[in-house]
């Protein structure tokens, strides 16, 4: 352990902590189950049974079983209750001191626990992400410590080059490279920008990251600021996270309180400062430009690259862009080092990816897997397979940017190249499962209304082929197409797909393509048979 | 940090003038966008600001925020009428978010969106003619765990059936009958 002018805090921490703790999860999905009301029962409960000295009941992030919350794990009996409420909670007290109880768990040796590789998660459902001297305990800020005292900013960039850590936002740029660019452009001002703006439907991991762990985004945004040369970042964050902007807040009010943000951090010469902006709704926001566009308080719409952010970005001057997940991810590397995050993975994608599980399934919550790890992995053992045990139709990653993968594609290892080549894409990593009940027809209008609705309407094919690609699938979905409109479809998705200006348009068509290639029968089935059409 | 308003006896800057109405909301947002030295780039921080003390923005607000900030009141509109999240006309007094999430949407969302429009007469975006109750939709909540999920006056709720959104309608309008009488 690196001694540290913080260590004093962690030892009084330390000292202070008692032989059992209740953890009970306050992320928003627990949260809106109620689990603020068993939080202060369980306290309750406590203090009744005059345990106060010896119990720490606690609140804590994500512990990934969303569906089954509210959730609280007892320590050190490694139980995990499921769905408390305020009136089963003084059971769980009881329970702790020995006593035989009757209250729904969870095995926390299925393998929905047991096939996870934490990293990013690795302190999420574990510390209070409102007390940062949790996160010190955790060996938080370590990594900025070793950075600043003991390493160059360069070196700091060739770790992460090293790692082979890539993008975590979806397109999975490799991380080190873009730092590098940033890093070598000269400039008397340099920008850190974090993109919290998860507009993906059914993307909730940088949410609970940010809930549950924010300072680990924090650390790795000052890692990237010592690494590049900017004393300046921002957190863009969904204005509908509301829970995750405020515990952002505290996180970065207690952060500059132990002067592990704000100037000379550790007695060195860097200086790092870290403001919020509240994003206001709009899914094109998380493309790198019209975020930019709209920290400068603009209207969010994309412009032309290059030039890059890294070379002009916002105000003009070089920006690095990075999303939370790959922020999340730097201060593990430079704790371990590179050499033990790239042998983690596969042989292109380095590290382990979070994914938010979500629709028709058992397990509906959030894992974090190895790269490589195949699909039916993830859906079929840790999630469970559907709930009333009918088949999977399909698994649809990287939301209205992704494609939806067939059941017998979903042998597929999940890594950036596998995905891309069978028409989906990493995306940020959002995983909905979809069984019979679902028509992909219905889908693929779903996601072309949600683009159509969200683009911003700066270019053409953007703008008026998501109307007509809308106006066709509807068109096919209430039965009044034709053959014909089905190749009319196909031309237009490649047209949209090559001549749109962001990824936004470029991607659009992807839903629609992905379920054309694997569910054409879908959409056979409600063309008019041969004989009902009148010539 | 700029020269604090009336040191050197330069007064805030021009057009940060008190606004007419003498009401107190006013107050408050002059402290923010003094906070943000009346910038421009921090336009959208301030509607965030504005909308949270008047629950909308209307266009006198908007003009005042374009006199503040200096900026042409297109920049302003044309801002506000961008995000989402900015709401140009008044809500009601109760509002229900039904979330259409893809994980929400492939468990029923357009359903229970169904059931309400139904129920109340209205589409999405709109408020009864009586004030009473304002329905939107959300992007996606993020509560995906608890699919298919609503927002009932700010409070997050999940797996909702149609039941659970009608119910929740007639609670509020037998509530406010009874404040009424």
């Amino acid at each position: 352990m690196i001694t540290s002018p913080l260590n004093e805090v962690v030892e009084k921490e330390t000292a202070a902590a008692k032989p059992k703790c209740l953890r009970c999860c306050v992320a928003a999905g627990c949260l809106s189950s109620g689990s603020l009301a068993v939080k202060q029962s369980l306290q309750a409960s406590v203090t009744e049974a005059g345990l106060q000295d010896e119990v720490h009941v606690k609140g804590v992030g994500c512990m990934g079983l969303c569906s089954q919350g509210p959730l609280v794990q007892a320590d050190p009996d490694k139980v995990l209750y499921t769905g408390v409420t305020a009136e089963s909670a003084p059971t769980i007290v009881s329970a702790l001191q020995g006593a035989k109880v009757d209250l729904p768990t969870t095995d926390l040796n299925h393998p929905f626990f047991t096939l996870q590789r934490p990293i990013v998660l690795e302190n999420s459902g574990r510390i209070d992400p409102e007390r940062i001297e949790e996160y010190l305990v955790a060996n938080g800020y370590q990594a900025l410590y070793a950075a600043v005292r003991d390493m160059t900013p360069k070196d700091v960039v060739d770790a992460i080059t090293s790692s082979g850590l890539r993008g975590r936002g979806g397109a999975g740029y490799p991380t080190g490279l873009k730092w590098a660019l940033v890093a070598k452009t000269p400039s008397h001002q340099k920008y850190i920008v974090c993109n919290a703006d998860e507009g993906d439907p059914g993307a909730f991991m940088d949410r609970s990251v940010l809930e549950s762990d924010p300072h680990r985004v924090l650390e790795g945004m000052a890692l990237a600021g010592y690494a590049v040369g900017a004393t300046q970042g921002f957190i863009y964050v969904r204005g509908e996270y509301p829970l995750a902007i405020s515990r952002l807040q505290t996180a970065i009010k207690q952060a500059r309180r132990l002067g592990v943000l704000g100037s000379q951090i550790f007695e060195s010469g860097f200086d790092f400062k870290i403001d919020l902006r509240i994003g206001a709704g709009a899914f094109v926001c998380g493309e790198e430009t019209a975020l930019m566009a709209s920290i400068e308080g603009k209207r969010g719409i994309p412009r032309v690259r290059p030039p890059y952010p890294a070379e002009s970005g916002l105000w003009g001057q070089p920006t690095l862009i990075n999303n939370v997940e790959t922020f999340a991810n730097v201060a593990p590397i430079i704790r371990n080092g590179p050499d033990w995050f790239s042998s983690i993975g596969t042989g292109k994608s380095k590290g382990t990816k979070v994914f938010a599980l979500a629709g028709k399934i058992t397990n509906t919550g959030l894992i974090e897997v190895p790269m490589g790890t195949p699909l039916s992995t993830i859906v079929e053992v840790m999630g469970g397979g559907t709930p009333d045990g009918s088949a999977i139709k399909a698994v649809q990653t990287g939301g209205p940017s992704g494609g939806c993968i067939p059941a017998h594609k979903l042998d597929t290892p999940v890594d950036y190249e596998s995905l891309a080549s069978i028409g989906s894409i990493m995306g940020s990593g959002g995983m909905i499962v979809m069984d019979a009940d679902n028509n992909m027809v219905d889908v693929a209008r779903y996601f072309m209304e949600f683009c159509m609705e969200e683009s911003c309407g700066k270019c053409i094919p953007c703008r008026a082929g998501t109307v007509q690609i809308h106006r066709i699938l509807t068109k096919i979905h209430e039965g009044k197409a034709g053959q014909e409109d089905i190749e009319t479809l196909e031309q237009l998705c490649e047209m949209v797909k090559s001549a749109s200006l962001c990824g936004l348009g470029q991607s659009a068509p992807n839903p629609v393509l992905s379920t054309l290639r694997y569910f054409r029968e879908d959409y056979t089935a409600l063309l008019p048979k041969a004989s009902e059409v009148t010539v | 940090m700029s020269v604090p308003a009336g040191v050197n006896g330069a007064g805030p800057p021009t057009g940060a003038k008190p606004h007419p109405s003498g009401d107190n909301r006013f107050k408050i947002l002059e402290a923010t966008m003094k906070k943000h030295q009346h910038q421009p780039d921090a336009l959208i921080e301030v509607l965030h600001t504005a909308q949270e003390l008047f629950g909308y923005l209307e266009n006198d607000l908007l003009l005042h925020i374009a006199h503040s900030l200096k900026l042409p009141l297109s920049r302003v509109y044309g801002v506000a009428t961008f995000y989402h999240f900015f709401s140009l006309k008044p809500k009601g007094k109760h509002t229900c978010v039904i979330c259409m999430g893809t994980a929400c949407y492939v468990k029923g969302a357009a359903n229970l969106l169904a059931a309400i429009e139904q129920e109340t007469g209205i589409h999405s975006g709109e408020t009864t003619p009586d004030g009473a109750i304002s329905l939107l939709t959300a992007r996606c909540l993020g509560a995906c765990g608890i699919a298919p999920a609503n927002v009932y006056d700010g409070s997050v709720a999940g797996n909702q059936s149609t039941d659970d959104v009608l119910n929740r309608v007639k609670e509020w309008r037998n509530n406010d009958n009874i404040a009424t009488k």
